[in-house]
């Protein structure tokens, strides 16, 4: 700013001081407005972990059961449904789990634990859908004549095989989610907790 | 009788010492000079103010009655979609009231798309209308807020999972979007407490930023006056007074053909709200008469046909680009869809503004794309794997038609200065 005949140099200065302290106060003032958005006390409390017996899931049966408000999968697979895990690699985007999506003991060829169970989050790493399972294997699916079992998003298509891994070219960017778990015994799986090393 | 209207003039002299109420009158309706040829496609400004107030005052009806809250009642049903189901069986003529609400969404978007469509035709974005056309993108796109945030509120199935797909289109932006996303819900799942604030957004937040834009969009109207059929300025060829000799006053002409356009307008709506009130589906989806179950997403999801062009460039987007995941990029090509609109002023190079005087490539490349935009809006309703005739896969038509969506936009400089235009009349015609 020039200070000259017209410009009363202190008083400019005072204005650019007073609207720059107001701007600020202004900003200051968004801020609980903002924050008041985010996820209430009682909202991060929320999600205890879940305990699920599977003493009654038989080979090839699913079940869903509720954590922290998401569907989350425990399918018990067949021998056969394993061993298609290992023919459809060069099929899946990340057929070796190399993306941070699972804890690292599930971080093997069937992300599990136990290699029969997996425990997954029924959520499409896509938009947050909850794919539909697709077990028929072949045509019947309705999917393609070589389809070995697995899950199809309904929102977009995304396809995951039977350890929850997404297809390659597919809108899902990412396998499906393994949340934290852990085994009490044979038959009592807990959900949200695991194993401190 | 004398007596009577001395007190009538006298009382409206006191107003206007106050207050400029004749200078208004004057300026915005009886002295506001609009062209004389408008056709039938000079119908939807209006008719979108219409619909406005319905859903205004339907809207204040509602949330009489209306609950948003996620918790499930005594028998198990979440309240908020009881709340609906209460105002459809148990408030007297509450069906009346949110049909008329659920069916004015639908309209709102008819109108606009068609209100648009004339800017298209008559280049009404041009020069110097461009204020006017980005304050009306800027009501289009509240207006998809609106839709968006006012389909969560019943809490079916339907709204629960579509507000699961577009929350979750923030968490595809690179480094943020994940917080972003639990920040939009505030919750890391949608919930309650993402209820009650879309509630908040529907009523009160998205309404008050669309009154403003729409005075915002009259009050630039007014001041360069109206585009017309023939793409030409009346207010080049004024008369003695300065009054543009092909204009005409909005009242009474206007507001009269206005009222015959309402008329009918009304009598379809009526249709519509008394008889067939869910649009086959397409106006109140099947899926959303369930209560919202946040375990299972319905076998075939896909949003309400103004959204479905849009939701098609979503989902053409398959490759990661430049090592980020496709997901972003789907969610970009559907933002872009939305504002390539805005470059519309300067994207034409046309000599001519009006498709009356505008040569063979405009023509064919506009209609390709209405037809593609209908195209994708229908495959946007269908399941990704739906095939035309049970043996055409629809997919790649929608790739296709997506990129001629961007194409026909990015190229317009080109190809809106090539074509063989004819010369523009030097006063407006009546055809």
């Amino acid at each position: 700013m020039s200070c000259d005949d017209t410009v009363d140099c202190g008083r400019r200065r005072l204005l650019v001081a007073t609207a720059a302290a107001g701007g600020v106060a202004g900003v200051a003032v968004a801020v609980p407005f903002v924050a008041s958005m985010l996820p209430s006390e009682r909202a991060k409390a929320a999600g205890a972990p879940v305990e699920v017996d599977i003493s009654q899931l038989a080979p090839g049966e699913m079940k869903t059961v509720e954590w922290r408000g998401k569907p989350v999968w425990i399918i018990n697979r067949t021998k056969e449904q394993l061993e298609s895990l290992t023919k459809i690699s060069d099929k899946l985007a990340d057929p070796k789990s190399e993306k941070n999506m699972q804890p690292d003991y599930a971080k093997n060829e069937t992300r599990s634990i136990k290699p029969e169970i997996l425990v997954a989050v029924g959520i499409c790493t896509h938009l947050g859908c909850s794919p539909t399972e697709k077990f028929k294997t072949g045509a019947e699916s309705g999917i393609e004549a070589d389809w070995p079992g697995g899950f199809i998003c309904p929102c977009h298509g995304s396809t995951f095989d039977l350890a929850g891994r997404v297809y390659k070219s597919k809108p899902a960017p990412d396998n499906l989610e393994i949340p934290p778990h852990m085994y009490l015994g044979d038959a009592k799986l807990i959900i949200g907790e695991e194993k401190k090393a | 009788m004398s007596k009577v209207n001395a007190i009538l003039q006298g009382t409206l002299n006191w107003v206007d010492e106050r207050f400029p109420l004749t200078s208004n009158w004057k300026a915005h309706l009886s002295e506001y000079y609009a062209p004389k040829n408008f056709n039938f496609w000079y119908f939807f400004g209006s008719l979108a103010m219409l619909v406005l107030v319905i859903q205004i005052v339907t809207g204040i009806f509602l949330t009489m009655h209306y609950k948003p809250d996620a918790a499930l009642n005594a028998s198990g049903v979440p309240v908020a979609f009881a709340s609906v189901e209460y105002i459809m069986r148990d408030v007297s003529w509450g069906w009346l009231i949110r049909y008329m609400h659920s069916t004015g969404a639908s309209a709102f978007f008819l109108v606009v798309y068609l209100h648009m469509f004339r800017g298209l035709l008559y280049g009404s974005y041009r020069k110097p209308r461009e204020l006017i056309w980005l304050f009306g993108i800027g009501i289009f796109l509240c207006l998809m807020g609106e839709a968006f945030f006012g389909y969560l509120l019943p809490w079916g199935q339907m709204s629960f999972w579509g507000a699961q797909v577009i929350v979750n289109l923030f968490s595809a932006i690179p480094l943020i979007g994940n917080d972003l996303s639990i920040w939009l819900r505030g919750d890391y799942v949608v919930g309650d407490a993402t209820l009650n604030r879309f509630f908040a957004f529907h009523v009160i937040a998205m309404p008050l930023v669309l009154l403003g834009l729409v005075g915002a969009h009259i009050i630039a109207l007014h001041e360069v006056g109206s585009n017309n059929p023939d793409g030409i300025e009346i207010k080049k060829k004024k008369d003695a007074n300065g009054i543009p000799l092909d204009g005409i006053p909005f009242h009474p002409y206007y507001s009269v053909k206005d009222i015959v356009g309402v008329v009918v307008f009304l009598m379809v709506f009526s249709v519509i709200v008394f008889f067939m009130p869910e649009g086959g589906g397409y106006f109140l989806e099947y899926n959303n008469f369930f209560p919202a179950d946040p375990l299972v997403t319905p076998p075939h999801i896909a949003p309400v046909w103004y959204f479905t062009p849009y939701y098609s460039l979503l989902r053409a987007v398959t490759y990661p680009l430049f090592g980020i995941d496709a997901k972003f990029w789907g969610v970009v090509a559907m933002g872009a869809g939305t504002l390539i609109f805005a470059f519309l002023p300067w994207l034409d190079r046309s000599p001519v503004k009006s498709i009356r005087y505008r040569g063979p490539i405009t023509k064919w490349l506009l209609s390709i794309w209405v037809v593609g935009f209908f195209i994708l809006g229908f495959l946007g309703t269908k399941d990704p794997a739906y095939k035309f005739f049970g043996f055409i896969p629809g997919a790649p038509i929608a790739q296709l038609l997506s990129v001629y969506y961007f194409l026909f936009f990015l190229t317009m400089p080109i190809w809106s200065s090539l074509d063989r235009c004819k010369p523009e009349p030097d006063r407006v015609t009546m055809k």
